[in-house]
């Protein structure tokens, strides 16, 4: 059921909530996944648990005897998190409904990169969104195995530099394009399905607050850039996503009960060249011969876009 | 968010020089004291740090909103200053201020500044 | 008032889950548990139990949503097999390790390959060293006593460790038997209720579980996990008191069957050790002075009290249901051999490795078993040490 009663995001308001997401996690300088976390956080009222994937925030911010969560957090294992916080979700009801704990509202929200979510996670995830538990997935996409150096995953894009799909003599990056994981959630029919960018903050706490408030499972894909996995200036993270979305290669876009709508059209569509030259992951794709890989991605990108913009009602 | 580094609770001081025994620590690993890591202190990661000009600022918040380690002071929805305990010196909150013709928080170099905590 | 009816074990089993009402029951099917998982669905399904039901798409996500169901605060239970086990391997170490009180029962069935979905012990024993306490069941009865006692097991504030209720594949879990319950009352009040200790649900006082551990504290956290199924010995023994005093049926870490004046014995863990008290009792009808020790708390190893039991035998023999390949004998024997070694004792102990795979052992099987135990006794030797019971293909020369 589509969400309802969502106050438009006040930066003024937030900033005077309670930072349930601490400083003094070990997170690179720069790292959008704080960002993202703290944005995400802020989008309801109710009381939060919150289960992550083995990862890059889950190290950083659970360094025993050290936890940067104000919420009750749970961490078990990498491809789990899905189903770690639909067990969570199942007591929740199960005590509720039995008065074991009081009658309150409580929300359920999982975090997990794209390592532990396209791929090793995916059949977890998939899972628990069939089975209709009501949480919310945030997906942390930064392209790759951050946490363990920078190795590919299904959600590396097409040509990207990674240790495991390095660029070299005889091969120019990942040579497989990327899943399109926000499809494949969303062909399981659940309440709330959005893409969402850290740059974009209004766009994404608006989203996060529909999510929380979806009957059902929901889930948001937020491309979070990364500092030494794409090689940019720790000061240059929102950048980045923000440049991702207005080149249309992060469309921002959400599907409430099956109705998809593009939520941010770039005033001006820029050449994706602008965003890949500016990372150095995408380097070796400036070099002379591999024109054909930058016609690709662009081609891509621009087949998706018109696709969504034909599909997207409002 | 300003910590009160004399205030250090059991974990912290767990975590610098005296360890706990198996016996002293809760079951399974799990830790009881919720948001114990606001005690750690990452300014001293900084080669370069924010410098918040308020004459200039314009409460737009963009700061506070982007900083990934929540060190936009802000109280009653205006932003107050920088928590330099905590800090990095990322750069985002410049990058992103919006002010111009000069922006409302500048970058300089860490060994220019005076050492304050 | 108890009820007698005739079930097989995992129906049984699903019995006792019906009367401990489990606050959430995560589980994904897979012979021969499945019985358990669909028995307690249609409870479920009728209203006659409070259980959030989770029909999970694989092992691996049922154990990791009954841990995140035990994290949160509730009473957990599961059931699986074989590779249903193996699958979900990587999380029993991380249940144990948050020390929740999950109770699974476990059907044994072997571990593939090739794909055998009879039973042995070695699923069960793959996870030995997973930090769970485990606990073998010998018939359908014990089976469904054995779940209810688990409970209080686990959740005693000393232990603190999930309980594996081990009971053999089709041999106990397919077959029918004459089975009492308790009522429902009796069932309840000895289950008692349970007060989670670090509760994710208790959002006032938020905990964070699964921190990343350095080389600092992980090494004291396992200290203080071991304490925990160490202290179980004791309890399983008072909670089997306590149980039998409300069924008449005791229940301990070990079961002796004619053993305190018996020259031979046979030790063994499940259903084979019913075998053996038969074979016994034929052996004693001709003047044989055999016994037999069927342990029952395989974890922790109750050593003293196998020690103590085997203690001034003259010859005995451990059949373990399960291979340990490389240590040339299997896990049982070896943590046999190394309680009478530690507790000084030398008794001439021989290894068979019998009904791999759901190889029918017989009384025939055993009796040979005796035979040969009977033979050291009488100034034979000892001869091979490890060996298959009734495999085809041995050398002619007595190799099997």
């Amino acid at each position: 059921m589509a969400a309802t009663n969502i106050k438009p995001a006040n930066l003024r308001q937030l900033s005077q909530k309670e930072e349930l997401f601490t400083p003094g996690h070990r997170l690179c300088p720069g790292c959008a996944e704080g960002t993202v976390v703290r944005q995400v956080l802020k989008a309801t009222d109710y009381p939060i648990v919150v289960a992550n994937a083995t990862g890059c925030l889950e190290v950083t911010s659970s360094l025993y005897p050290f936890s940067n969560w104000r919420v009750p957090w749970l961490h078990s294992a990498f491809e789990n998190t899905a189903a770690s916080i639909g067990g969570v979700e199942a007591a929740y009801k199960s005590l509720r409904k039995q008065g074991k704990i009081p009658d309150e509202e409580i929300r359920f929200l999982a975090f997990g990169g794209d390592g532990g979510t396209y791929d090793i996670g995916l059949q977890a995830l998939s899972g628990a969104l069939e089975r209709g538990h009501r949480f919310v997935y945030v997906c942390l996409d930064n392209g790759a195995y951050m946490n363990t150096g920078i190795q590919r995953s299904g959600a590396t894009p097409f040509g990207a530099w990674t240790t495991t799909s390095p660029a070299g003599k005889a091969m120019a990056g990942k040579s497989q394009r990327r899943k399109d994981l926000t499809a494949i959630v969303a062909a399981h029919g659940i309440p709330y399905v959005a893409q969402a960018s850290p740059s974009h903050w209004r766009d994404l706490i608006t989203k996060a607050q529909k999510a929380f408030e979806a009957n059902g499972p929901a889930f948001i894909n937020v491309i979070t850039p990364c500092v030494p996995g794409w090689g940019i200036g720790a000061n240059q993270t929102i950048e980045m996503a923000r440049q991702a979305v207005e080149t249309c290669y992060w469309p921002l876009y959400e599907i409430e009960d099956g109705k998809l709508r593009v939520t941010v059209k770039p005033r001006e569509k820029k050449p994706v060249t602008d965003w890949l030259k500016g990372q150095v992951r995408f380097r070796h794709l400036f070099v002379p011969g591999n024109e054909w890989m930058l016609e690709q991605i662009q081609a891509d990108i621009d087949a998706r876009w018109e696709d969504l913009l034909k599909r997207s009602e409002g | 968010m300003a910590v009160d580094k004399a205030e250090k609770t059991k974990y912290s001081q767990a975590s610098s020089r005296e360890k706990w025994g198996w016996r002293s620590i809760p079951l399974g690993g799990v830790i009881t004291e919720a948001g114990s890591a606001e005690l750690y202190q990452t300014g001293d990661w900084r080669s370069q740090r924010p410098v918040w000009h308020a004459d200039r600022c314009t409460n737009c918040m963009l700061c506070w909103v982007y900083c990934p380690d929540a060190s936009i002071k802000v109280e009653n929805g205006k932003v107050v200053g920088i928590d330099y305990y905590h800090c990095k010196g990322c750069g985002v909150c410049s990058a992103e201020c919006p002010v111009k013709p000069e922006k409302a928080i500048t970058m300089i170099d860490e060994a220019e500044a005076g050492k304050e905590g | 008032m108890a009820t007698r009816t005739a079930l097989t074990g995992n129906y049984a089993v699903a019995r006792a889950m019906k009367q401990i009402k489990p606050d959430v029951v995560a589980a994904y099917p897979i012979t021969p548990q499945t019985d358990v998982v669909e028995e307690f669905s249609q409870f479920v399904a009728d209203g006659l139990v409070p259980t959030e039901f989770v029909p999970c798409e694989s092992e691996h996500s049922a154990m990791s949503t009954c841990i995140g169901a035990a994290a949160a605060g509730a009473r957990v239970m599961t059931a699986t097999s074989s590779q249903g086990l193996a699958l979900m391997w990587e999380m029993l170490y991380i249940a144990s390790g948050y020390r929740l009180p999950i109770v699974m029962a476990l059907a044994n069935r072997a571990l593939s390959g090739p794909i055998n979905i009879h039973c042995d012990h070695s699923d069960g024993m793959g996870a030995r060293d997973s930090g769970w306490i485990q606990i073998y069941c010998k018939n359908q009865q014990e089976a469904y006593d054995t779940m209810l006692q688990a409970v209080r097991i686990a959740e005693h504030p000393d232990v603190l460790t999930p309980v594996m209720v081990c009971y053999d594949g089709f041999v106990v879990s397919h077959a029918m038997a004459s089975v009492e319950l308790l009522d429902d009352d009796q069932a309840a009040a000895f289950v008692g209720t349970y007060t989670p200790k670090y509760p994710l649900l208790d959002t006032k006082h938020p905990v964070t579980y699964g921190p990343l551990v350095l080389f600092d504290y992980y090494h004291e956290m396992k200290r203080q996990q071991v304490e925990g199924i160490l202290s179980a010995p004791p309890v399983i023994e008072e909670v089997g008191r306590q149980f039998g005093d409300v069924s008449g049926r005791y229940y301990g870490l070990v079961e002796p069957y004619r053993l305190d004046d018996a020259e031979v014995a046979v030790v063994a863990l499940g259903s084979a050790a019913s075998t053996c008290e038969v074979v016994v009792d034929e052996l004693r009808d001709a003047g044989v002075a055999a016994g037999s020790l069927r342990v029952r708390a395989f974890q922790p190893f109750p050593r003293d009290l196998v020690a103590k039991h085997l203690d001034g035998k003259k010859a005995v023999a451990v059949m373990d249901r399960a291979e340990s390949f490389g240590a040339r004998g299997g896990p049982l024997c070896t943590l046999v051999e190394a309680s009478l070694y530690r507790a000084g004792k030398n008794v001439p102990v021989v290894n068979y490795i019998y009904g791999l795979g759901g190889r029918d052992t017989t009384t025939k099987d055993i009796h040979s078993v005796y035979d040969r135990i009977i033979g050291i006794a009488r100034g034979g030797e000892v001869g091979q040490h490890y060996q298959y019971l009734s495999v085809r293909g041995g050398d002619g020369n007595g190799r099997n």
